[in-house]
């Protein structure tokens, strides 16, 4: 185990030297400077910016300089967007909110996700069925920010139960948007459950369990609920990058000072060390889950228990 | 004997998309005490569906018991509640299935399969169901059965895992063992120790045995008695010597005749030719008819009734009709025959 976990690492280190560079230097090729519009600097003055960030120098230097210090755990200083401030203070003062509303959307989504499904699977064919499967469906297909939308407009504006926006009221503000980022995972989860738990409990272990004398909820709990959870696993990585890619939008749309605004923000003002500190962040976020989804498998599942010394 | 179970008239249809299919049209039979019934018939002629049946396994949305009751212990267990059959399950009646690979939960270790049915019917603690559970598969011949109660399914070989199965089925002592094709799924030097081992816990435990199977070879080594099924019925049933040797049912004639033995000169199997019949319309008379080169006129029109060959043998052809002509069965059939004191072809000798 630890020997795997080590290899991993190891991979997980690469990958992210890998996507530094690929977009330190797709970055550099998009049209527009982070002084650019700045028009109204001489060339002199221009200069002494240029020179301050380092954006003078050859673009080779430029990278080779930037992953040195992201090596040090350096992601440099902010160069328009919050004027020189350090770009590691600026993710984990914005970190907050985005965790708050990811892990929210996250729980409620999985949890009532796994429950719909549950349902859905074990009362096969009625109408309880039918309505999961429909919110199955609604929830994959309008986007978040079609739903986000409509949650400010019904529970916002006309009931007047949530704030419409913004980041003032504490836990009351997180609420729209988590449920607008929890319909994505509850869908995905909800379908996947269903399905995995009607083919589980058409098999033999299960029939055996009934002829053990086992109960109805300790077939569906103690027996198929574990089995029908491994293939839900698979997706949950899939499920961490739409909350993730999902907050980028939400977080626009209510007007929450997350990650999410702020990359977006960055990418327009063409902040290049915003921007760069933020991918890796959400790299190592990403890369960190997926870890996690390989190694909860192997708690899950015996089978894929993984043993570093085979492997 | 003592009768533990009897199965009277039983009628049970699937209810699917294509309409009502029959899948059990008036079965009767009856287990004694410590014997060992083996229900034979090929894929389709509903032996499996019986004992579902028996152990109310089927899916209660699409199965209905249209007829007949299964009496056990002074209870016609078609007419108990869920609730009650979980009583009964796994205590009184329990079973092994065909696929040790599968019937297992590949994500619970099988110390905690083994010991749910005790902790389920017996009122003892974990640690006893753990003891009890460490001496049952020591019964069944695991070695290091301390060590092997944390592991998980796929740690064990196929012929391990029905051994666990079996030790599962056994937990409670029940009084009835349903084994559906235990052996199946397993290569024959295994086959031949599981089979071993049902036959030393039988004696042990004092259980009865229902034993399914499509292998007339597995029948000759463990069944008392046997039922041969066909198309949703019994067509014969009988001690294992009469079923062997003084067959009376065209198809018995023709599983006989299409097992292989050493001594059989053809290089040719015999194959019963034809299909097994459609359930959702069966045929008016004798399913078996229209497969058969022995069906007289009757057959076509009505299902024939069981006629009595022995106190313990009866056959459902017209065959037996006093009126009926003399037909010459099979030749491998009448070879058998001359061996069994009794019927028309005896030789002298024994079987």
């Amino acid at each position: 185990m630890g020997k795997y976990i080590g290899k991993r690492l190891i991979y997980m280190v690469i990958t992210l030297a890998l996507i530094a560079t690929f977009t330190f230097f797709l970055m550099n090729v998009l049209p527009g400077s982070p002084i650019a519009s700045a028009d109204k600097l001489t060339p002199d003055q221009r200069a002494v910016v240029e020179a301050r960030y380092g954006l003078d120098k050859p673009l080779p230097v430029q990278y080779f300089d930037y992953m040195f210090g992201l090596v040090q755990g350096d992601l440099g200083i902010s160069i328009n967007q919050f004027k020189g401030a350090d770009v590691t203070d600026v993710i984990l003062s914005r970190m907050g909110p985005s965790a708050q509303i990811g892990f929210q959307g996250m729980l409620i989504g999985t949890v009532l996700g796994i429950l719909l499904g549950m349902v859905a699977a074990l009362r096969q064919n009625t109408w309880m069925d039918y309505t999961s499967t429909f919110i199955a469906i609604v929830g994959i297909s309008i986007p978040s920010f079609v739903f986000a939308s409509l949650l400010q407009y019904w529970f916002g504006l006309k009931w007047e139960l949530f704030p419409v926006a913004l980041w003032k009221d504490g836990f009351m503000s997180s609420v729209l948007p988590s449920i607008a980022l929890a319909m994505f995972p509850l869908a995905t989860a909800a379908r996947f459950i269903r399905t995995e738990m009607i083919e589980v409990l058409g098999s033999d272990y299960i029939t055996l369990a009934k002829a053990k004398g086992a109960s109805g909820s300790e077939i569906a709990f103690k027996h198929a609920f574990r089995n029908a959870l491994i293939p839900l696993i698979t997706v949950l990585g899939p499920m961490a990058v739409s909350i993730l890619t999902g907050s980028l939008v939400v977080e626009q749309i209510f007007a929450i000072p997350g990650i999410g605004e702020q990359f977006v923000k960055s990418i327009m003002v063409s902040d290049f060390s915003i921007i760069m500190g933020t991918t890796i962040f959400f790299s190592v976020f990403l890369i960190v889950i997926i870890l996690l989804v390989d190694i909860l498998y192997g708690v899950i599942d015996p089978r894929i228990r993984l043993s570093g010394g085979k492997s | 004997m003592e009768k533990i179970l009897q199965v009277k008239n039983l009628e049970l249809s699937f209810n699917t998309q294509g309409g009502e299919v029959k899948a059990i049209r008036g079965v009767n039979f009856d287990l004694n005490k410590g014997e060992t019934l083996a229900i034979v018939g090929e894929s389709g002629s509903g032996k499996s569906v019986t004992t579902k049946s028996i152990m109310r396994l089927l899916p209660e949305s699409s199965a209905e018991f249209k007829n007949g009751e299964i009496l056990f212990g002074g209870r016609d267990l078609t007419k108990l509640s869920d609730k009650e059959m979980q009583k009964i399950r796994g205590k009184e009646i329990s079973m092994i299935f065909q696929d040790p690979m599968t019937s297992l939960n590949p994500t619970m270790p099988i110390g905690r399969q083994l010991t749910e049915p005790l902790l389920k019917h017996q009122k003892i603690s974990k640690n006893e169901a753990k003891k009890v559970a460490i001496d049952l598969l020591r019964m069944v011949g695991m070695p290091k059965p301390e060590l092997r109660m944390k592991q998980y399914p796929h740690q064990f070989s196929g012929g391990q895992r029905q051994r666990i199965v079996i030790a599962i089925s056994l937990a409670c002592n029940p009084k009835i063992l349903i084994a559906d094709e235990p052996t199946t799924a397993l290569d024959v030097t295994i086959q031949a120790q599981i089979l071993e081992l049902m036959k030393d816990l039988q004696k042990k435990i004092d259980t009865s045995i229902i034993f399914i199977t499509h292998d007339l070879g597995v029948v000759a080594n463990v069944a008392d008695r046997v039922a041969v099924m066909y198309g949703g019925k019994i067509v014969e049933i009988g001690t294992v010597d009469e079923i062997f040797y003084n067959p009376q049912h065209p198809y018995t004639w023709g599983l006989l005749s299409s097992m292989p033995s050493l001594d059989t000169e053809d290089a040719k199997l015999y194959a019963i030719p034809g299909t097994p019949p459609d359930l959702l319309d069966p045929p008016k008379g004798d399913a078996f008819a229209l497969r058969s080169e022995y069906a007289l006129k009757i057959d076509m029109e009505q299902n024939p009734p069981f006629f009595k060959v022995s106190d313990t043998h009866s056959a459902a052809t017209w065959l037996l009709h006093p009126d009926a002509p003399q037909v010459e069965p099979p030749l491998t059939v009448i070879e058998r025959m001359k061996k069994f004191p009794g019927s028309r072809y005896y030789e002298g000798g024994a079987v």
